[in-house]
């Protein structure tokens, strides 16, 4: 088990034709994922890697059927109208790799696919990755080890770092979701801990958070009153100015919303255990795991 | 983006959001103008900077007389003010605004920001205006109104009647056309503080701050160009020219990563060691040749910088590329300070390899702790050589 998606998560991905898009098409499919397809409008007929592209989500639905998931490369100009297009065809998920989108385009697309029953991951989000069944997204493959920790981060590379720690100590991923560094993204923290909690997979979970926005804290309350299971967090922003937008859209502290004290005394006081130096991730949950004897 | 008062007023001004007579002078003869154009006998000085906290800093002053005006401009004009938040380097003051003066019989407060938790635009009102309404938030929430406003409706006109009565002057037309501007110009921010009944009963944005969406900015091209460098650092100037996620900080060891979230971890992880970082950089995920490069480049420039602390995840990008970049890069620019490279990831071995038979100043570290640690050694060791150098100097002078 896993949460979101599996080996059986039929994907398309639009924008396929670009750079990036094409890219990860590949590397996908070579991961054995199930990309079925690809929409590039004005390109259907074509193919990438041997994976048939469409001009719309309508069109290749009804050549390949059911679509579960969708996964973005559009550029930001035109990437809230893919994820319109996408909650119209009934694709109920859809993850967002673009970043850049501005951030009132996205208030309305995600109130406009949740009306549909969609759900968004992302964007500026690396995706979500089950190792060994399906990868959506950019994430490198061969960091992951299939295993115990799920994982969720607002942040891309300090996810690997996660991911790669975890490995490296033998205890493996159950799934990895990358919910963006935006200030409102599709998925949050909550709700993917929601998912981790009710996962028999997913024994302890790894939150990496940062400065900016009220999510670690929402987060924090959330595992105080409903996990079991042991949450490992660290918080990325310590040294962060005020006032400062530092690379993440989402990341910057305004007035006092925001500030790195603020989360990680609220994750401490929650009772998750706090790394400290984000070298040491993947030993805190090591600990954790044999301080819980968890097998 | 921020921009600064005098803009935001013309912007407030074209949305039908009444604003005090004034106008904009680069200097005192033009600030001198523009009172005897306006007339009377009380007349305010701004000074244009984008920072708050400039009445209580002496950017704003009140005068009597256009000569007056005079006298006060020149006194700003081409001098850095110094605010609480602008840090102690402070901002350069390049134009000042020249208002009429206004007797306000009440101040207000009227703001319109985006709700990150609630996920959508909303309206703050307070009756009590001029101070700092997260302090208001923070000890009297009761005193504040928050409105919600739908996404796709805009603002409805009986919330906009709420708002205006609830602050008890006739401001509805101002909170509609606020919450329009703030949608038709992708704002993050904008704030009339305080908004104010005159003495004749007009009511008028005093003082306004807007900020903008940088990610709309695209669509924007008229706002785009009221982006003032000189109100920067102007390493985060260069930064922005060249197209790397940069921000300038107060310390020595210079920092080179990809992605953000590892950028800002590995400051932190500085801190821990007991360094202190000179910025923050995200380099990007692909992290090319020329984005390594250019990287760099923003590094060397910096004076502050003593050490260099490179701390990449090689993830697609694999590591003997990132390492060939950095060789390069530093065989090319002459690099003088120590670098520490930390490689993790695809190719690690060959990267590392590759920085080793170098023959250039890089110390490869194992993770990120480590790396941390030596780049705090290295600026310790170059602050003590530097020490050594500048006493046997003074020596042979003796």
């Amino acid at each position: 088990m896993a949460i979101l998606v599996g080996k059986d998560t039929r994907v398309i991905i639009q924008g396929i034709t670009g750079k990036n898009g094409s890219f990860h098409a590949k590397i996908s499919k070579d991961y054995g994922t199930k990309i079925v397809g690809g929409i590039t409008p004005g390109k259907g007929g074509q193919n990438v890697d041997g994976i048939p592209v469409f001009n719309s989500c309508e069109e290749a639905i009804s050549e390949l059927g059911k679509i579960d998931a969708t996964c973005i490369f559009v550029p930001a100009p035109f990437a809230p109208d893919s994820i319109v297009e996408a909650a119209d065809s009934g694709i109920p998920l859809i993850v967002v790799i673009t970043e850049g989108i501005p951030t009132i385009d996205f208030i309305k697309a995600k109130e406009y696919a949740t009306r549909k029953g969609a759900r968004i991951i992302g964007p500026n989000c690396p995706g979500i990755l089950v190792p060994g069944e399906c990868r959506i997204g950019i994430m490198p493959p061969y960091i992951f080890k299939r295993g115990i920790v799920g994982i969720v981060s607002r942040s891309g590379t300090l996810t690997y770092e996660a991911v790669w720690q975890t490995t490296k100590e033998g205890l493996g991923q159950s799934t990895c979701v990358g919910i963006g560094g935006d200030p409102i993204v599709g998925t949050k923290f909550v709700e993917v801990l929601e998912m981790f909690e009710k996962d028999p997979e997913t024994k302890v979970v790894i939150l990496i958070g940062e400065i900016g926005g009220n999510a670690e804290e929402e987060a924090a309350e959330f595992i105080k009153k409903h996990m079991t299971k042991p949450v490992v967090a660290f918080v990325a922003g310590r040294t962060a100015p005020p006032g400062k937008r530092m690379g993440h859209a989402g990341a910057i502290i305004m007035g006092r919303a925001g500030r790195w004290q603020d989360k990680v005394d609220a994750l401490k006081d929650a009772g998750a255990h706090i790394a400290e130096s984000p070298s040491e991730i993947g030993l805190k949950v090591k600990e954790v795991v044999e301080k819980y004897g968890i097998k | 983006m921020n921009i600064h008062e005098y803009q935001a007023k013309r912007i407030l001004k074209n949305y039908g959001i009444p604003v005090p007579e004034g106008e904009v002078a680069s200097n005192p003869a033009k600030a001198k103008k523009i009172a005897m154009k306006i007339g009377g006998n009380s007349f305010v000085v701004k000074a244009q900077v984008h920072a708050g906290g400039r009445g209580k800093a002496g950017g704003i002053k009140v005068a009597h007389s256009p000569d007056e005006v005079y006298e006060i401009a020149k006194n700003m004009i081409g001098k850095k003010l110094v605010t609480h938040q602008t840090g102690p380097e402070g901002k350069i003051v390049k134009k000042v605004l020249v208002e009429k003066g206004v007797k306000a019989k009440k101040e207000y407060y009227l703001g319109v920001v985006i709700d990150r938790s609630k996920e959508k635009v909303c309206v703050i009102a307070n009756p009590e205006g001029g101070v700092e309404i997260e302090e208001v938030a923070e000890k009297n929430p009761n005193l504040i109104m928050t409105e919600y406003i739908d996404s796709f409706w805009g603002i409805a006109d009986y919330k906009a009647k709420k708002i205006a009565k609830f602050l008890g002057i006739p401001a509805e037309n101002i909170v509609k056309n606020l919450v329009r501007m703030f949608f038709e110009l992708d704002c993050s921010l904008c704030e009339i503080n305080p908004l104010v009944e005159t003495e004749d009963g007009e009511i008028l944005a005093l003082d306004a701050k807007i900020n903008f969406d940088d990610n709309a900015l695209f669509r924007h091209k008229e706002i785009a160009q009221l982006y003032d460098p000189s109100q920067e650092d102007p390493r985060d100037v260069k930064a922005k020219k060249i197209g790397i996620s940069y921000v300038g900080l107060d310390g020595n060891i210079g920092c080179l990563v990809n992605g953000a979230g590892l950028a800002m971890a590995t400051m932190d992880e500085i801190l821990l060691a007991g360094g202190k970082p000179a910025n923050f950089l995200d380099v990007g995920g692909g992290a090319s040749l020329e984005q390594v490069k250019s990287a760099f480049s923003i590094l060397l420039s910096d004076k502050r910088v003593k050490t260099i602390f490179v701390n990449i995840f090689g993830g697609i990008m694999k590591c003997d590329v990132v390492a060939t970049a950095l060789v390069q890069a530093a065989k090319e620019m002459g690099i003088k300070v120590p670098i520490v490279v930390r490689l993790e990831g695809t190719n690690v071995e060959l990267g590392r390899k590759i920085l080793n038979e170098s023959q250039l100043n890089i110390i490869t570290a194992n993770d990120m702790r480590e790396g941390a640690k030596l780049a705090v050694e290295k600026v310790k060791e170059f602050e003590q050589e530097a020490k050594k150098r500048r006493s046997k100097k003074k020596e042979t002078y003796v």
